[in-house]
């Protein structure tokens, strides 16, 4: 296959993720303006490899392959600071949940429950483990 | 004259065999197919059978040539061994069932599960303790519930086995092994989970825990104990020990089965 | 007044001091909190994937049961069910936003759980005890009820994401709330106003990043001790885990650091009508809070 025809389909590859991740989402990003009030809202962003910002940028320029392999959506807290803070009402935390998704959904989980260790059982509550499994596994 | 206990038991013995062995005549004869009048066609992973209509899932496989080496047990319907899914023509609904006691209908496909695989996690509620930590130490995935009630509809026994892990999950270890007492352990329910919870393993730890911690001790069983213990019954052990097993059955015919 | 009540998991277990505190609390206040028969884990958070249907079963089913509950006469024409776990209440109440604003989407879940049970119909009103509290309760009834005055005491509000945000759901003012300040002034509390009460906690990463979670906790406890409270208060099992129980965590990795007790507000509520130990439920509370109270109130 020629570099050219290969390029292509990479290309189209990565629209289809991007209309994938709108589709769970619902949420269109051309909107975004690059302000970056949703990295500096957001409590976890000194543990993100990418920023929220940034995360957003590299999906408009149809590089979500880097987005989708950053750890940045499974440190997102889904706390919506950066919702409400958002000027163009952006809902970030669906852009999360939908690039989890479209990992959790090929069947890969993002922690492996065997391996908490096993005196956390002790003092974790319900709503913890409920909670963390939903988000991180499949 | 009456008739004696022994007398009735074997009566009522032979009666059940032949019963069985007139239902199964045209598994366990050689069969005479122009006797039966009533056929139907079933798909055994994915090849058609034709059988007589009469028969249990078992015996239409093991007509159909099957020979079980796994996946049959009792054939009444308690073992859990023989789990089987099946489709019915023209439903989408995958329906659950024991093979052994589920009849055959015309164009049902289906497919015996030997078992579900599992992991059996080893514990000691001695050192453990019996708290929810415990069961989230050894199945965590109890979590991963969504509800959804696939496993209630699939079970064969009828238990409402979502509510004894909603049960579980809020710490209500009672409900769970007082609703879970009636699982036959077949994995139907395992099979079928989105969530991939092993309901009959965490059940039965659940039983366990309830009986240990959750009931008051049962006085006469501690007196029984007591009794063995002390060497009340040592005598009458080694009597036993030393008959052979023609005296044992002599023995066991003649017992005295007193009801209060 | 009898009102249906979801309790959620946790508070059968370790956040029972939430649970007896309130209905408690309720009780004096002249409502019946009654529990849903046959509820459910609701899932504890909201799946936002728009085509994500399975995550709403557990939700939409406990709605269900609070439609039973008057087909029954449970309770009589009460469409509306209360919650006290910050991230059930926010789960249930989006869920319910999220059938209710596609009938398509409620049809199918209907569909699918219409082996079993009777379909939803999207009357539903998912409200939090707070707003209870303030709008069918009002603090002034409050107040009246109050024996023990917690005069001595300057207490934290802390509210958390869930109930605030996003703003389609929330009790409150997301931006400055009051409702958790008003009702401490009425148990006669100092509140202290800080910095990161609608900050968020770590929430689930507590299982797996315990570190950022203690991280976290620290910079909102340490916000709490700089404005000169002398406790906190939240109205969520997981916060509470996150800033109470994860401050062994917090002291690992900052040895300076002094502990600090967080309590459910409803605990103070129990506290401050003056129901007894039993309905206090101190002995949950990872850091103990008896050498406070004795100190300021007792």
């Amino acid at each position: 296959m020629a570099d050219v025809e290969r390029c292509v389909l990479v290309v189209l590859e990565d629209r289809k993720l991007l209309e994938k991740i709108k589709e769970l989402s619902g949420i269109d990003l051309s909107v975004c303006m690059q302000c970056g009030i949703c990295s500096g809202s957001c409590p976890a962003v000194d543990q993100m490899d990418i920023t929220p910002r940034m995360m957003v940028r590299l999906i408009q320029l149809g590089r979500e392959k880097e987005v989708l392999d950053s750890k940045a959506m499974w440190i997102c807290l889904s706390c919506f600071t950066c919702y409400a803070r958002c000027p163009r009402e952006i809902d970030f935390a669906k852009l999360g949940e939908a690039l989890r998704q479209v990992r959790l959904r090929k069947g890969l989980d993002y922690i492996r429950i065997s391996e908490i260790p096993e005196e956390e059982f002790k003092k974790l509550p319900q709503i913890a483990l409920v909670s963390c499994f939903r988000k991180f596994t499949s | 004259m009456e008739k004696t206990l022994e007398e009735k038991t074997s009566e009522r013995f032979l009666d059940i065999m032949e019963r069985i062995k007139e239902s199964n005549k045209s598994v366990t004869t050689g069969i005479d197919e122009k006797e039966i009048k009533h056929w139907v066609t079933i798909y055994i992973m994915g090849k058609a059978y034709k059988v007589p209509a009469d028969l249990t899932l078992m015996q239409a496989m093991e007509f159909a040539g099957y020979r079980f080496i796994r996946g049959a047990g009792c054939r009444a319907g308690f073992c859990g061994a023989c789990a089987t899914i099946y489709r019915k023509k023209g439903e989408y609904k995958l329906r659950t069932a024991l093979a052994c006691q589920t009849r055959v209908e015309d164009g049902m496909y289906l497919v015996q599960i030997p078992f579900a695989p599992a992991e059996k996690p080893v514990y000691n509620l001695d050192k453990e303790g019996g708290g929810l930590d415990v069961v989230f130490k050894h199945f965590p995935e109890v979590a991963r519930c969504v509800s959804c009630n696939t496993c209630t509809k699939a079970c064969p026994q009828t238990l409402e086995v979502m509510d004894c892990i909603q049960a579980i999950l809020r710490g209500d270890f009672k409900f769970a092994a007082e609703n879970s007492f009636d699982c036959i352990q077949c994995g139907l329910c395992s099979i079928r989970c989105p969530a991939e919870i092993i309901h009959y393993h965490l059940f039965q730890m659940v039983r366990r825990i309830h009986g240990k911690f959750g009931v008051p001790p049962e006085p006469n069983l501690e007196k029984r104990i007591k009794e063995i213990e002390e060497g009340k019954f040592n005598e009458e052990f080694e009597k036993l020990l030393k008959l052979s097993p023609e005296e044992l059955k002599e023995i066991y015919r003649k017992r005295e089965i007193k009801l209060d | 007044m009898k009102i249906p009540y979801y309790p959620g998991c946790t508070l059968k277990t370790s956040a029972k001091n939430l649970e007896v505190s309130a209905l408690e609390s309720a009780k004096v206040l002249g409502v019946e909190l009654v529990e849903l028969p046959r509820w459910n884990c609701c899932g504890a958070v909201f799946s936002m994937a728009t085509d994500d249907l399975i995550h709403q079963l557990a939700p939409i089913r406990n709605l269900i049961r609070v439609q039973e509950m008057n087909e029954k006469g449970i309770v009589e024409n009460e469409n509306r069910v209360v919650v006290l776990c910050s991230m059930c209440f926010n789960t249930l109440k989006r869920s319910n936003m999220f059938v209710k604003e596609d009938k398509e989407r409620l049809e199918k879940i209907n569909n699918f759980l219409s082996d079993t049970e009777e379909p939803y119909q999207g009357n539903i009103e998912v409200i939090h005890f707070l707003e209870l509290l303030k709008n069918d309760i009002g603090f002034d009834r409050v107040a009246e009820k109050v024996k023990k005055p917690l005069k001595n005491l300057k207490i934290a509000p802390y509210y958390g994401c869930l109930l605030l945000r996003p703003e389609e759901i929330a009790i409150d003012n997301p931006q400055s709330p009051k409702v958790l300040e008003n009702l401490l002034e009425a148990l006669g509390a100092t509140v202290v106003d800080t910095q990161f009460k609608t900050r968020c906690c770590g929430s689930y990463q507590t299982v797996n990043r315990k570190e950022l979670v203690a991280e976290l906790a620290y910079d909102i406890l340490n916000q709490v001790k700089i404005s000169g409270a002398d406790c906190v208060v939240t109205s969520c099992p997981l916060c509470m885990f996150n800033l109470d129980t994860r401050q062994e965590e917090v002291k690992k990795a900052h040895p300076e650091f002094k502990t600090i007790p967080v309590f459910y507000f409803t605990q103070l509520m129990a506290l401050a009508f003056d129901l007894g130990e039993s309905f206090y439920r101190f002995d949950l509370n990872y850091v103990n809070p008896k050498p406070l109270l004795s100190e300021k109130i007792f």
